[in-house]
Order: structure tokens, then sequence, then C-alpha cells
């Protein structure tokens, strides 16, 4: 409870001390060390007011290096012990501490790793087991990060949809380790959306409320895949899925629509649907159809191809899949199943077999081959 | 992020342009080569892309399960394998492009003559995590 408390006020903290005048990279580092020591002698008594003690110790912490490094370079010089009358912490510091940590000078990988620890809280080590590198590397990786974003102003008008990307980077990885991933990606959104004002921060928490609600019924116990049409639906998380629906309602109302209220839409209709033939799957056709007008996207593409095999039969879905680059991871699957779907069951076979072989992920193979196996079995019976 | 292995190989590979083995080296070449090899791997973990690296031994032993009671059954090494691997580097990158580049300046590496030995290395990337969002 209070690690989670410590981390949702980390940008905050960092943002008051950047505004102070303390370059981000410097106050990051001080932030971390408060954040250390407020594990370690919280919550015995822990304090009336965290965020206040926070600030106070890392200004400290601030204090402390920045006079240990005076004193190196010139003794004499005096350091100022109090800090400055200087604002106290607003929603404002904390959205420039997103946009900061997901600036575009940043590759993906740095502003994933930036934002996990500057506004996430996480510390270098955890962010490098969950990515499986070693702390070096993940240090090497921030400390990088924070020298590319060194002369940014931090009060320079940001990018929200840049740090929706990342957030949704942080969120489809998955997690690999002991740290949740997804769990955090959605806590960061939350706290984004809270104190911004936009449809598609609320569509892409709405997006990812509705994918997490189906995490119990995704995996079997020994980790393989379970699809969409096979999970056991009354494990769903309906808690989840009534606030990412009522989260997305609103967000639709208004009328703006975005990539990531699309997706969310697209969620929202599976998570209605009681059991998988019951699909509405011609609304789900047209949100794809926003989708690709909004994004041009050839995955989408491919997504909608099949969504129009669910809708208008397997050779509407063929066709549709005919138009797509056939180099698409995914695309020999998709055709597979279509083909599978049509009848064409040494085709789905083959097709199967080879969407196996190009599979980028384990679980994906596995399923693949199995599914090429099961068809192999059915033929030569 | 994507992790790739750069693969090298004592054979299997296609043939190098600068082929010479390194027992034909002069003691400045090797030395020179091992040098940009420790370079390179400290510069990668200078930009947060290095996960690993090691080298392994050309002698190797064959083994398999020889039923329920019995001790496995050795074999080899075998002078005909076609595919011996010399060793690898573990790289994390943002890009398969970028995985590209890293692995041609590895395979720039000096060897007989001071001259780049154009090695072939193999560039393998590892399954991943599956994605939450596939629809």
């Amino acid at each position: 409870m209070d690690e989670l408390l410590l981390r949702e006020l980390t940008p905050a903290v960092t943002g008051v001390l950047t505004r102070r005048g303390v370059d981000f990279a410097t106050a990051e580092d001080a932030v971390q060390e408060a954040l250390l020591q407020a594990a370690l002698t919280w919550p015995d008594p822990r304090p009336a007011d965290p965020l206040g003690w926070l600030v106070t110790v890392a200004w400290r912490k601030f204090l402390d290096a920045r006079r240990s490094e005076v004193s190196r370079r010139d003794r004499e010089q005096r350091v100022e012990a109090e800090p400055p009358p200087g604002p106290t912490a607003t929603a404002d510091d904390t959205l420039q501490l997103f946009f900061l940590c997901a600036h575009p000078s940043l590759t993906p990988a740095s502003a994933v790793a930036l934002t996990l620890r500057a506004a996430g809280g996480l510390t270098t080590r955890q962010i490098a087991q969950a990515y499986l590198v070693p702390e070096a590397t993940m240090a090497q990786r921030i400390s990088r990060a924070k020298r590319t974003v060194r002369d940014v102003r931090f009060s320079e008008p940001g990018d929200l949809a840049t740090v929706l990307r990342v957030l949704y980077l942080v969120f489809n990885e998955g997690y690999t380790g002991d740290v949740d991933l997804a769990a955090e990606a959605i806590r960061l959104t939350r706290q984004l959306a809270s104190i911004t004002d936009d449809e598609e921060t609320a569509g892409l928490l709405a997006l990812m409320l509705l994918h997490h609600a189906r995490r119990p019924a995704r995996t079997r116990r020994d980790g393989s895949l379970v699809p969409l049409a096979e999970q056991d639906r009354s494990r769903w998380d309906t808690s989840l899925v009534a606030e990412g629906v009522a989260i997305l309602q609103t967000a639709l109302g208004r009328d703006r629509l975005g990539e990531f209220q699309a997706q969310a839409a697209i969620a929202a209709l599976h998570a209605d649907a009681p059991r998988a033939e019951e699909t509405d799957w011609v609304q789900i056709v047209g949100w794809y159809d926003d989708l690709l007008r909004l994004t041009g996207s050839p995955v989408v593409a491919l997504n909608r191809a099949v969504a129009i095999g669910e809708a208008d039969g397997a050779e509407a879905g063929l066709a549709a899949l005919a138009t797509v680059d056939p180099d698409l991871p995914r695309h020999a699957a998709a055709s597979a199943y279509l083909h599978e779907k049509a009848g064409d069951l040494p085709t789905a076979a083959r097709l199967y077999a080879e969407a196996a072989r190009s599979a980028a992920n384990l679980a994906e193979r596995h399923h693949l081959a199995r599914q090429a196996a099961r068809i192999g079995q059915a033929l030569h019976r | 992020m994507t992790r790739y292995l750069l693969l090298k190989h004592y054979r299997g590979a296609p043939q190098a342009i600068n082929d010479v083995p390194m027992d034909r080296w002069t003691p400045a070449e090797i030395e020179d080569h091992l040098q940009y090899m420790a370079d390179f791997a400290a510069r990668l973990q200078g930009t947060g892309e290095y996960v690993d690296g090691q080298a392994l031994s050309p002698e190797g032993t064959f083994v398999r399960y020889d039923g329920e009671g019995r001790p496995p059954v050795t074999d080899g090494p075998f002078a005909e394998t076609k595919d011996l691997i010399a060793g690898w580097m573990v790289i994390d990158v943002d890009s398969y492009e970028r995985a590209l580049a890293l692995a041609g300046e590895l395979s720039a590496a000096p060897g007989a003559g001071g001259r780049p030995i154009h090695e072939w290395l193999e560039v393998r990337p590892f399954l991943s995590a599956p994605p939450t969002v596939t629809e």
C-alpha cells in the first residue's frame, strides 16, 4: 500500500524539484533516494503529509549531493540549507514529467525505461528484471535517456499522444518478472487520466481495463494461450469490464474519436458477448473501418479481414485479406483461420504450420502448431 | 525492444573475406582484435543495448537419453559436424535495422593484416512474450 502511494507521488515530487530549478537528472536521483528512505522508515510512523515529507527529504538529498560536489570543487562555497520559496506540487508538474519521460527525442525503449523510473517510481533493478536485461544495461539506458532530455525546458508544452504510446507499449509487453507491467501501465494511465481532460487518454485506460479483465482466462496453468473464442468468460473480471465500459462511454459521448477509443470499443463489444457466438461482429467491423481510417495501419486491415470473415462469412474475409500485405506478421495465421472456416482444410493445415514457424513468440507458436496438428489429424483419419 | 542473438560460428557460416585463422596472426593483430571486441561490448553497455556475450569451447559432447535406469549415452566430438557455434552476443535494440547495423560493426573486427575479417554473423531474433492486445 505504502509502496503504491510512494510511487503515485513520485512524478509530483520530481516535478516540484525540477520546477525549483534543479536539473531533471539530479532531481530524479534525489527522489529515488527519498523513495528509498521512505521505504525504510515508513510506516513507523507514516508522515501525515507524505508528499510534503518526500519533497523535503528529496530536497535534502539534492542539497547533500550538491554540497559534496561543491565541496569537491570549492570548499569555501556555501550552500543554502533551506529550500527557496517555490511552488508546491501541482497536477501540472506530474503532467510535465510524463511529457519529459516520453519526449520525442527518446527512442521507445528509452522512453519506456525513463517513464517507469521517473513517473512510475520503479527502481532500475525492477525495470531491468521486467525487461530481462542486466541492471547495468538498464542503468545506462536510463542515464542516457536523462542526458538526451537534459536541455528540454521542463515547462515545454508536450504531446499527450507520445505519452499514450509509451504507456501502451508498457501495457502490451505483458509481464515477465516480479513487476506486473500491465498493472503498472494501468496505474500510470489512471493517474494521467485523472489530471487530463482527454478522450484518448480515457480511451487507452478503457482499452487496458477491458483487456486486463480477460487476464484470468487468457492463459492456462502451463502458460499456453487461450484464444478469445475459447476463453471461459465467467472468469473475466466483471468490475474491470464495467469500469472500462463506463470510461469508454463517457469518452465516446464527447464525439472526438481516436484510435484508442476505437480499439477499446472493439474490446467492449467482445466483453459484451456472454458467449463467443453472440459477438456482434457487424458492429466490430464498423469499428475496424473507423480504426483503419484513423491509422491506415496494415495490422488493423489484417484484423479487420478476420472480423469480416466472422460477420459476412469466410469468403468475404478471404477477399478482404487478399488486399493485405502477405508479409505481415500473423498474415498466415489469419489466412489459415479463414481457410479452415471456408472448409479448405489442407490449405489451412499448411498455413497454420507456416504461421507457427514464423510466430514471434513461443506461446503463439505452440498454439498455431496445435492448430496445424489438429487439422492434420482430422485430414489423415 | 527486441532481443537478438549475434551468432559467431567456428564452422557453418559462409567463408569470411579475410579468412586467416587467428593462430596465423601476429600478436599485435590479436591484441587489436581483442581490443576491438572489448570496445564494442563496452560501447553497447554504454548505449544500454548490451545483454550478454559468451564464447564457447570448440570441443563439445553429444548426449542422449538411453532409457530408464541407464546412464545417458555420449558421443563425439564429431570432426564432421557442419555447424559449430563459437560464441554469441545478445543485444536488446529498438529495431531490426539497428541489430543489422551492430552485427555489421562486429563483423568489421580486425584480423590478419589489421584488415576487417568481414566475418559472417548470424542475426536471430528471440521469441518474445506474447502481446496483450491482439485483436
